[in-house]
């Protein structure tokens, strides 16, 4: 009871907070910010039980890189190399070295030049890659290169953490080693201690230990994950999917601690092995709501932690010094941005992005507190300062999306279409038997991209040997629908076979993505009538075309010429098409009570006969009204003679 | 040698044919001529580009036989040769008709009166099926004038003019077929006095 007690305040202040922030376009990474500063700092709400907290929510950042590695194939990671070793390489290398020269300079210290510019490298990968998803940047060229250089940081802090030990004062090499979803700086006992399998043995088995639990990982996600889940599947019971999901995420970052890696790269790591399996979008789904309220609650415990009694007592040094890092990293953000030539509105936007401290500076932070590398002072200093550039970072992007962006549309207006267009989400098509696979060949017969999602594992499974991207997952979840891409998506096709759950569905779709067109299979009249209801553009009969073509072929083989029974077919289903419209509105759930239903729907029936017989009669062809027409004109011609010829001929 | 005919029959109502039924069964009960109805096998309009264009390289003589509608062919016709008659296959790199002999063996639901009133009728036809002339002429085939039918007269001279042109219209096919006919003179005189 005691945690959910830490968390009300947390939670009550995120729910009020939050949408006005989003309101007010701030974001909703501000909002929680302005949310923890309400708490902490004014309202004095946070107690230490919060400590335990921050550690907890800084597990969203885990999560983060699992479904960011989700959504990464080993292919695009291969493709994205060079920018990841170019500008992310060269990212940490030109801060560190401005830093260290900086510090160097004024402060005098080598050593602490150098952590804190390891320190400082880094940015937020909580809230850039929050933000940038929010806003819908992450696709954009300087969105990609700004998660370049994040990825890079998150591998670069391991060495760093290797490092740090080695630049303590006094090198008073401890046996404790440490936890990287570590704390902030609310103090001493902020350390955690994690056990470290391998401390204690020499260096070349610590490296075959690291490679073989990377391996370990990659191969379990090959082999042993498609198994597994299958099974937790085939129980068809939603929660143990997520029980399952969210062991998944835990085991793998705690087995990356034992070896003393980041959590968050293991993570990442499983992410991107289980990128092409069919249960991604149901990880995707199950995960990304922890992620957003651990994500969430991290940031407010990151603006709870403003010490504003230190930022009073030195509210110029510390601005200042803010300020400057910021200046500094943009700096050299700018120069990479021009050297790799990206367009202005790229450019601006991975130099605002990634010019903040981030939370594994916190954790660099407190491992140089304990092992001699800083002192408490400078240490505090520079929480304080990494959460001030990390609090004015939202403010950057809604200065790039308010001012620096509508400058730069203008020359931009061409390519910016282009871009929309190619990312354009797939059609999704929710439910696999023999209505959606039809549609799903007929669609992707002439190059158009599908998402099949069922519950159906071994179709699934059939479905992928085919090249099909199949997922399972319960499609009249939402969160499903959204991880598969469906806020993309021009068109979904709703195929369930069953009409209640397909109402449900459809409904749901409708009110949370009004703009897409939604297809819909109905069993019959009445289930159509339920679905177009619900919101369906589209409701499609599914017997109706099979019936129709199968009186058509009973008339052929009753001896009717073809093009007479497809004529015949086609008036049929033309006519019954216009039926389904009338009785729209005298249909009810009990029809078949209602006398002017029964009515019209036997006029209805009449109507179609007469049609038939005046359209189609078989009747030989001296009726013909050609026929007529050209004996009255025979005759005519017959009876005038020459005088009056030209006036016939008109 | 002989050539091989294709006709390609095409009636949209062919239960309320009278004339266009008989010269079908004509063509039907000749050895080495193939009748294909066009409205059966495309009742969707949907023509099958390939599948006709190996229909029409196998043989030597391609006809569509028909009855006039407002001054043209059926519909379905057009839509066949704007589908199978391609840039690449017909022209181009590939000439595919080049030397195919082609024509429209029709009917008409009215007296060559009715086609032009300055004129001979059959002229006149001709001059009518001008855009089918132009797109033989341009594919290297052989265009013959169309083969036609009338309308002229009561109802027992029809029934009479009928059987006559059905027993032309067989002389013909086997001339063709047989390399019997003189293509250089006008093939109607030919057989009237054949």
């Amino acid at each position: 009871m005691e945690v959910l007690a830490y968390i009300l305040p947390y939670l009550v202040g995120a729910v009020i907070l939050v949408p006005i922030a989003n309101r007010i376009g701030l974001g909703s990474v501000l909002g929680y910010l302005i949310a923890g500063v309400a708490l902490g700092p004014a309202l004095g709400l946070v107690t230490e039980g919060d400590v335990d907290l921050q550690h907890l929510s800084e597990f969203g950042v885990v999560m983060m890189l699992f479904l960011i590695g989700l959504e990464l194939r080993p292919k695009e990671l291969w493709r994205m190399r060079a920018q990841l070793v170019g500008l992310g390489g060269l990212q940490v290398f030109g801060t560190m070295a401005l830093i260290v020269a900086g510090v160097w300079m004024m402060h005098g210290s080598f050593r602490v030049g150098l952590t804190l510019g390891m320190v400082l490298a880094l940015s937020s990968t909580a809230i850039v890659l929050q933000t940038l998803q929010e806003r819908n940047l992450e696709r954009r060229e300087g969105g990609r290169a700004a998660f370049a250089v994040l990825l890079f940081q998150d591998i670069a802090v391991i060495p760093m953490l290797a490092l740090l030990p080695l630049l303590s004062q006094n090198h008073q090499d401890e046996d404790e080693s440490f936890e990287v979803a570590e704390g902030s700086g609310h103090g001493a006992d902020a350390v955690h201690h994690a056990t470290n399998l391998l401390d204690g043995l020499p260096a070349w088995a610590q490296a075959i230990g690291i490679l073989g639990v990377i391996a370990g990982i990659i191969l379990a996600g090959r082999f042993l994950a498609y198994p597994v889940f299958r099974f937790v599947a085939s129980g068809r019971s939603s929660e143990v999917f997520t029980a399952a999901a969210l062991a998944l995420v835990i085991g793998t970052s705690m087995l990356m601690t034992l070896v003393g890696l980041s959590p968050a790269l293991g993570a990442f790591l499983a992410g991107v092995v289980l990128s092409g399996s069919e249960y991604r979008h149901q990880l995707e789904s199950d995960i990304e709501p922890f992620k957003g309220l651990l994500l969430g609650i991290f940031f407010v415990t990151v603006g709870a932690g403003v010490d504003f009694g230190l930022l009073l007592s030195e509210p110029v040094l510390i601005l200042g010094a803010a300020f400057l890092v910021i200046a500094v990293k943009a700096v050299v953000l700018v120069a990479l941005a021009l050297a790799s030539r990206m367009p202005p509105r790229d450019a601006w936007l991975f130099a605002l992005a990634l010019p903040q401290g981030g939370e594994f500076g916190f954790v660099l932070l407190a491992l140089a507190v304990t092992t001699g590398a800083l002192t408490t002072d400078i240490a505090q200093l520079t929480t304080l300062v990494i959460a001030l550039t990390m609090f004015l970072t939202p403010i950057l992007f809604t200065l790039f999306v308010k001012v620096v962006e509508p400058r730069l549309n203008h020359g931009a207006v061409v390519k910016q279409e282009a871009d929309t267009i190619e990312h354009e989400g797939a059609v999704i098509i929710a439910g696999i038997g023999r209505f959606g696979q039809v549609v799903n060949r007929l669609l992707r017969s002439d190059g158009i991209e599908t998402v099949v999602l069922d519950e159906d594992t071994r179709q699934i499974d059939t479905l992928r040997r085919f090249g099909v991207r199949a997922y399972y997952g319960d499609a009249t979840r939402m969160t499903l629908l959204e991880a598969a891409g469906i806020a993309r998506s021009k068109v979904f096709v709703a195929a369930l076979k069953d009409t209640g759950r397909q109402v449900r569905m459809i409904e749901d779709v409708r009110r949370r993505w009004p703009h897409v067109h939604v297809i819909a299979r109905a069993t019959d009249r009445t289930s159509a009538y339920r679905l177009s209801a619900a919101g369906a553009q589209t409701v499609v009969r599914e017997m109706l075309a099979g019936s129709i073509e199968a009186g058509r072929e009973v008339l052929e083989a009753l001896g009717t010429h073809p093009y007479r029974a497809e004529g015949i077919a086609r008036a049929f289903r033309q006519h019954d098409d216009e039926t389904f419209d009338t009785l729209r509105e005298l249909w009810t759930e009990d029809f078949l009570d209602d006398p002017d239903y029964v009515n019209r729907t036997r006029e209805r029936s009449q109507d179609l006969s007469d049609i038939l017989r005046s359209d189609f009669s078989q009747a030989p062809e001296s009726d013909d009204w050609a026929l007529q027409a050209a004996e009255r004109f025979d005759r005519d011609e017959d009876d005038t003679g020459d005088a009056k010829k030209p006036q016939a001929a008109e | 040698m002989t050539r091989s005919i294709l006709v390609f029959y095409a009636h949209p109502r062919p239960s309320r044919s009278v004339a266009n039924r008989r010269l079908k069964r004509v063509a039907e009960g000749l050895s080495g001529v193939t009748v294909v109805d066009l409205y059966a096998e495309y009742p969707t309009h949907h023509i099958e580009t390939r599948r006709e264009q190996a229909r029409v390289e196998a043989v030597d003589v391609v006809i569509f036989q028909h009855p006039v509608y407002w001054f043209s062919a059926p519909s379905l016709i057009k839509e066949w040769i704007d589908r199978v008659v391609t840039y690449g296959w017909a022209l181009g790199e590939r000439e595919a008709l080049k030397g195919k002999i082609y024509l429209h063996a029709v009917t008409t639901a009215a007296s060559h009166g009715v086609f032009a009133r300055e004129v001979t009728g059959r002229a006149a036809l001709r001059a009518q099926f001008h855009s089918f002339e132009a797109m033989a002429g341009l594919c290297g085939m052989r265009y013959l004038p169309p083969f036609s039918l009338f309308r002229e007269g009561g109802e027992e001279s029809r029934a009479q003019r009928l059987d006559l042109h059905a027993a032309a219209y067989a002389r013909f096919l086997r001339d063709l077929r047989d390399e019997k006919l003189v293509l250089a003179q006008p093939y109607r005189q030919q057989m009237v006095t054949a």
